[in-house]
């Protein structure tokens, strides 16, 4: 049959027509006369591409982009961790002997006279002999021999805090430091001493040090060794600002160190890498737009977002037009009571304020915790519930004077059943209008989603969508420094709805016959 | 005397679709499961040596009236509000009405100017596009209204805070009043106000110009097709008399009808923009109350939109009929 009329057709193309001839003109059908001038429409053929690069991104981006939708990004901080403080003994310590004292009186004095060279002082009626064993220590003794007090400025401590260091070891100790010795002996027990870096031993096992260095961590539970100490003492006596050492376990740190001038004292912080989320990037190479604030990739998450978006606004614009359609149809072909029911529902519904509506459900919802993606689903069931009233009045209007229509008559008079009637030939012409009505409900639709994500009682993380991710500019300082987070979701939003607008307001001139052009 | 019984019959309808849509709302109000009740009483019994959950849930429940069924609770509520008594706010603790007349005028005074600026702006460039249609002017009027409409408010609100208020520095990121606030006098203080009013009113033109621009220029389109002015054009007058003395007041027809439908809805605040820019007037305030689940204010904001919405329905009905004589009201 169809190569029947090909061949026909193929026969009229080969004849020559008369001038008279009906086949002469072009005929075109009034679908394509709506494509012709749909397709002549520049602006709603630049909102048709839109539209198309949207979905693209959208639906094919994310599965081009190498990452996931939730996929977290991490990086590598460097962090200043006061680790220990540092300080060059350059006065004078005291240590006392055991029933013995030497209060700070006796000290100022005995400053005074180490200073002018002297080998003994008094106070108070009692007399104080120096000996000075180096620069930096002194022995005071009572004339009689006994030990009073140890003045020094090497500083002897042990290398376990468990090991006590009393006046005879402290004292025998610093005294063989001062005249270079190799050992000493305190309480009967023989102490090896290294003179070189100071390191005191005992029975072959390390007992201490003597330095004229004062070290200690800012940590309690820190304990500094040795072999840390001799190495950063050596980096600041060089003048070096910072090194690297490898503890017991291997790991290796990296410790930088600050003078104050007002205190003498030296900080010693310890660089330590963290790992962290990987928020608000710039756009690099890796990520095109940076990270946002979970330190996910923009690009992505605006794909994504897109995805979400766009398929809200369609269920939803789904869900009003079939209950519009639906209600609005029985309405307008039954007229009567059917008709006044159905209206002064859809006048209740109109009333209804829907944007407090949802604002009221959102936070509701945010109060019982609903499971983010059944709130997605939430959130497209009101709005299509709230949306159809609309619909259900723009079909009932071009029901009512279509069924008055000489078609409708014929339709009846064929004895073609209602549902038929209704739906095969009452709704087809009102499709054009509903396409126009639908296509810039779904510019709105989605502004609305955005709006309400945006103020978060919409769509919830961990799925994106673009109002959400406008979100984040809640936070000012976002807002001032991160715009790259913020401005490409909005552009996004703002293309895809003036897309959806324009192409919208195409098709409806392109529908309309009276158009000229 | 037909106006004033087509008057009185849509009132008596608006009256009856007024009692289901608060009938609705207060079933959907008293049905959410977290309520701001809940909220409270989970937070009192957290308190150390406190009443249980539930002896806190019976006694705010009985003292907020919320201990009725949902339809005694509903009538009582309605046989109130019908005497003008919308109970207290729980979230601002204040008479509802009282918060209400502290915020409304701001929020009015803020439509009021919007609106105008959008008349004055949609207006003529609708005429001009309708004027030169299929022009590259009418292409740009079209796609800056289609660029308003479609334009996200946050995003705009944004992207103006960005500019004018972080990178020129000329106005404040939130609120009504600035810091030094309380040192101006008179004049200052209102200045200081206007002030923070620029970007909001900005803000609500920008995004909602387009409509009644496409509205404008659609109409005139129509008008400028109509036989009557091609006569007038074959009658010889100028283009500008055609224009501006025939087709012009042939368009106020459905504008006049339309803006004075809209009248009403400058009471109802501009609840996205007010809480953008954190404005305390009708709508932010509404915003703070509905989404801790206050439920007196929340019901009279609701019910107050709903008369709003009747209101501006029956004002464009009557105006379309008392401006054009054509129409006959049935």
């Amino acid at each position: 049959m169809e190569e029947k009329t090909k061949k026909t057709e193929n026969q009229d193309r080969n004849e020559e027509y008369s001038l008279n001839d009906d086949r002469r003109v072009k005929v075109l059908s009034p679908g394509a006369m709506v494509a012709k001038r749909f397709f002549r429409n520049r602006i709603a053929m630049v909102g048709l591409f839109v539209l198309i690069a949207m979905f693209l991104f959208s639906f094919v981006g994310g599965l081009l982009s190498p990452y996931k939708e939730d996929q977290l990004f991490y990086r590598t901080e460097i962090l200043h961790k006061e680790y220990a403080g540092a300080i060059e003994n350059k006065d004078f310590r005291y240590a006392v002997a055991d029933g013995q004292e030497f209060p700070s009186v006796v000290q100022a004095k005995f400053i005074l006279a180490s200073q002018k060279g002297e080998e003994s002082f008094s106070h108070d009626g009692k007399a104080y002999q120096l000996t000075k064993e180096s620069d930096d220590l002194y022995v005071i003794s009572y004339p009689d021999g006994t030990e009073v007090a140890l003045a020094y400025k090497t500083i002897f401590s042990t290398s376990d805090p468990a090991l006590k260091l009393d006046f005879e070891i402290l004292s025998a100790g610093l005294i063989a430091a001062a005249k270079e010795e190799t050992s000493f002996t305190a309480h009967g027990e023989t102490f090896a001493l290294d003179p070189e870096d100071g390191l005191v031993t005992k029975d072959g096992k390390e007992f201490g040090y003597i330095s004229t260095w004062k070290m200690e961590p800012f940590m309690k539970d820190v304990f500094l060794t040795r072999d840390f100490k001799d190495q950063v003492i050596e980096a600041i006596e060089k003048g070096e600002k910072e090194i690297v050492y490898r503890d017991k376990d291997g790991e290796e740190h990296e410790y930088t160190f600050e003078f104050n001038p007002a205190s003498g004292k030296w900080t010693i912080n310890q660089e330590t890498e963290s790992r962290v989320y990987d928020t608000y990037a710039n756009p690099s190479k890796e990520h095109w737009l940076g990270t946002d604030g979970y330190g996910m990739d923009m690009l992505t998450r605006l794909m994504y977002g897109g995805r979400v978006s766009l398929m809200i606004g369609f269920i939803v614009e789904i869900i009003s037009t079939v209950i519009g359609v639906i209600l609005g149809g029985i309405s307008g072909y039954f007229g009567g009571w059917v008709d006044n029911v159905i209206m002064r529902v859809v006048d209740v519904f109109y009333c209804i304020p829907s944007m407090p509506i949802i604002i009221i459900l959102g936070a509701s919802m945010d109060a019982t915790g609903v499971d983010p993606k059944i709130r997605m689903i939430y959130l497209m069931l009101i709005l299509g519930l709230l949306g159809w009233p609309g619909i259900a009045r723009l079909v009932r209007g071009q029901i009512l004077s279509l069924r008055e229509q000489e078609f409708m008559t014929a339709t009846e008079a064929t004895g073609i059943g209602v549902n038929r009637r209704i739906f095969r030939h009452l709704i087809p012409n009102v499709i054009p209008q509903l396409i126009v009505s639908c296509t810039m409900g779904l510019g709105g639709t989605i502004l609305t989603e955005a709006t309400l994500s945006f103020l978060g009682l919409g769509v919830r993380f961990p799925f994106a969508s673009w109002g959400n991710i406008i979100n984040d500019v809640k936070n000012t300082f976002v807002l001032i420094n991160y715009p790259f987070i913020w401005i490409p979701a909005g552009v996004l939003l703002l293309l895809t709805v003036l897309a959806f607008n324009i192409l919208g307001d195409g098709l409806r001139d392109a529908f309309d016959p009276k158009m000229k052009r | 005397m037909n106006t004033l019984k087509f008057i009185i019959k849509r009132l008596l309808i608006s009256v009856v679709i007024l009692f289901f849509v608060a009938l609705i709302i207060y079933v959907l109000m008293r049905s959410l499961p977290a309520s701001y009740v809940e909220t409270i009483a989970r937070q009192k019994s957290m308190q150390p040596g406190s009443k249980s959950f539930e002896e806190w849930m019976a006694q705010l429940n009985a003292s907020y009236g919320m201990d009725r069924g949902i339809i005694p609770g509903f009538l009582h509520w309605l046989g109130q509000a019908v005497r003008g008594q919308f109970g207290d706010s729980w979230f601002y603790t204040v008479p509802v009405l009282q918060k209400f007349e502290e915020t409304i005028w701001l929020s009015f005074i803020m439509g009021a100017i919007s609106m105008v600026l959008e008349l004055i702006i949609a207006i003529p460039l609708g005429i001009v596009a309708a004027r030169k249609q299929y022009s590259k002017t009418d292409y740009a009027i079209s796609v800056f209204a289609l660029a308003g409409i479609s334009l996200p408010t946050f995003f705009f609100a944004s992207l103006l805070k960005l500019v004018f208020s972080v990178k020129l520095g000329w106005f404040d990121l939130f609120g009504i009043i600035g810091r030094n606030y309380e040192q101006l006098d008179k004049w200052g203080q209102f200045l200081d106000k206007a002030n923070h009013l620029v970007l909001p009113i900005i803000t609500l033109v920008v995004v909602s110009v387009g409509s009644l621009m496409r509205y404008t220029r659609t109409n005139m389109l129509e008008v400028l097709n109509a036989d009557y002015i091609r006569t007038a054009r074959a009658k010889g007058l100028s283009e500008r008399k055609v224009i501006y003395k025939h087709a012009f007041r042939n368009t106020l027809i459905p504008l006049v009808t339309i803006v004075g439908g809209s009248l009403p809805g400058l009471f109802s605040g501009a609840l996205i923009t007010e809480t953008l820019y954190s404005i305390p007037g009708i709508g932010y305030t509404s915003y703070t109350a509905m989404v801790s689940g206050d439920i007196p204010f929340s019901m009279f904001y609701l019910s107050f939109l709903a008369i709003l919405t009747l209101l501006g329905n029956l004002i464009s009905d009557v105006l379309y009929a008392v401006v054009d004589p054509r129409v006959r009201i049935a």
